[in-house]
């Protein structure tokens, strides 16, 4: 089980046959999403290695493995700008001792959007998770 | 004669497959161009049959070998109109032929503050070599910027040559805009200055007739690799007062006659300026590759070429929340656009690839000209000879789903 807003979304999800609506509705999130503030969109939180422009903000909400994780992600492309918003209900509340347990390919695929992990994308989406993955085993281990 | 583009088609077995469940549509060309099935067949030939190392061996393969990747040489002048094949140095493609000139020509002849003239629109591998001549002996680059249509003056070019001024080097069609250049005009000024011209042919030489001689120009490369030709093939023409004054760029064997502890005698040209093994197979490719366009005619192809740009065109202007760069009236069939509204050229090229639609994204290895246009990124769609007004349709109705998606 995921956390419950992705779970949610895995269902609205079930219902997208094709690959169009499930472009909407990632295209939607995104245009949905509260991005990170210009002012912020700077070095330290950009992304390398995505082909569009790519930016994220981690928020820990406590100490130790337990603490919470969150962030704030942007891009200047919508679909990557979607998936972020993806991935935030796929990681945002869950403690950072677990994130590193969390399977993005596996989550992904169960929304039919998995191909955008494979490593020749240059979308940025995993090199998105693997940041993720790495603040949050950092806070972790603090 | 005419050119049957279902023919021609039929001869790219890539062409019949699908992508994401969608017949490919594939305009991708100018990036890389697909090969045909005689060229696949003359590597696997070679490879099975005809295989050895070149200029080396005395033995019955080794000779096969020699014999065909040499042939090549002559089949190169023939494509561009070359007086001999000796003008002709085989290497991999456009940029090791630039690099080339850099390194061998031009490097010993510039000293600080000479100066070499360049456009806006050039790809990287016609501005790299000479920012290394830049950072390393502090020469300096002139730059002449293309108009809002995306035109290059070619009296702007002239004029920006003055006497320091040691070579023009500069593209014969834009990757980004697809503006020709009429650099036959720019070579009789620039001759009249005493200053050499280097053509970057990477693009034009797949789209039209190249004649040498008749442009005049002193140093004319091309890439094996958007000519139907295999990757790590192409050839750079040096006339051959040029060549005599060059230098070699790369040294090996294969280059040299005679070496000793203490010195070191070259091969002839075109041979001193090709160390170690080449791509043989490769080569070989590109001249089978050479003569099918060179059957099917490059004037033809030309011709049909022309016409499905003027479709693509009416069909493109029709979209009115798209913005396509480069409006030069006899531009070739390469369209870079982007969408009005907050979508990347990213955006677009994954919707479109959705719809079995290949075109590339971002800045085309042409950072100055996008700086120039102050756009971060385009799409490009790319056309050859082997693309129709149906894959003109198809692409229109990937964007109209892409302004529908992003609008």
């Amino acid at each position: 089980m995921a956390t419950e807003s992705f779970e949610e979304l895995a269902e609205t999800f079930e219902f997208l046959d094709d690959w169009e609506d499930r472009y909407r509705h990632v295209i939607d999130m995104g245009r949905a999403m509260d991005g990170l503030d210009e002012a912020l969109q700077v070095p330290a939180t950009k992304v390398d290695g995505c082909a569009s422009q790519v930016w994220i903000m981690p928020q820990i909400d406590g100490q130790g493995p337990d603490a919470r994780f969150d962030f704030k992600g942007e891009s200047d492309a919508m679909i990557v700008r979607g998936l972020i918003a993806v991935l935030h209900a796929l990681y945002s509340g869950v403690r950072v001792g677990e994130v590193g347990k969390v399977d993005a390919v596996a989550e992904l695929g169960r929304l039919g959007l998995n191909d955008h992990l494979s490593a020749q994308r240059s979308n940025g989406v995993r090199a998105m998770v693997e940041r993720i993955r790495t603040v949050a085993a950092e806070a972790a281990a603090s | 004669m005419s050119f049957d583009v279902q023919a021609v088609r039929a001869d790219f077995p890539i062409l019949s497959r699908e992508v994401n469940g969608k017949p490919l549509v594939y305009l991708d060309s100018g990036a890389s161009a697909q090969k045909p099935q005689v060229v696949i067949d003359a590597i696997s030939y070679a490879y099975s049959y005809e295989y050895s190392n070149v200029h080396r061996g005395l033995h019955y393969l080794s000779n096969v070998a020699t014999e065909k990747y040499e042939s090549v040489r002559g089949v190169i002048a023939k494509f561009l109109n070359a007086g001999s094949e000796d003008e002709i140095v085989l290497n991999s493609g456009t940029t090791e032929g630039i690099n080339m000139v850099a390194y061998g020509w031009a490097m010993p002849r510039m000293e600080a503050g000479d100066e070499i003239v360049l456009s806006i629109m050039e790809h990287h591998a016609n501005i790299v070599p000479w920012h290394f001549l830049r950072e390393r002996q502090g020469i300096v680059i002139k730059w002449v910027d293309v108009d809002a249509n995306g035109d290059l003056d070619p009296q702007k070019v002239i004029d920006a040559i003055g006497p320091k001024t040691k070579l023009v080097a500069i593209t014969h069609l834009s990757n980004v805009l697809g503006t020709k250049v009429d650099v036959k005009s720019i070579t009789q000024a620039a001759h009249e200055k005493g200053v050499p011209v280097l053509v970057d042919g990477s693009q034009s030489a797949v789209h039209m007739p190249v004649d040498v001689q008749d442009l005049g120009v002193d140093f004319y490369a091309i890439t094996g690799h958007k000519l139907y030709g295999p990757s790590g093939s192409g050839a750079i023409y040096v006339r051959k007062d040029r060549m005599a004054e060059m230098r070699p760029f790369i040294g090996g064997g294969d280059m040299i006659r005679d070496v000793h502890r203490d010195e070191v005698i070259y091969n002839d040209a075109p041979m001193k300026f090709e160390a170690g093994t080449p791509g043989i197979v490769q080569t070989i490719g590109l001249g089978v590759a050479l003569e099918y366009i060179m059957s099917l005619g490059m004037a033809n192809i030309a011709a049909y070429e022309d016409s499905l740009r003027d479709y693509a065109r009416s069909k493109l202007d029709g979209l009115n929340w798209l913005n396509v760069q480069g409006q030069s009236a006899d531009k070739a069939a390469i369209f870079s656009f982007t969408l009005q509204g907050a979508a990347h050229a990213h955006d677009i090229s994954t919707v479109l690839d959705k719809k079995g639609v290949a075109v590339r994204a971002g800045q085309h290895c042409a950072q100055p000209l996008m700086e120039h246009m102050g756009i971060p990124a385009t799409c490009r769609a790319s056309f050859a000879m082997y693309n129709t007004t149906d894959d003109v349709d198809a692409l229109v109705d990937a964007l109209e789903l892409c302004h529908d998606l992003f609008a």
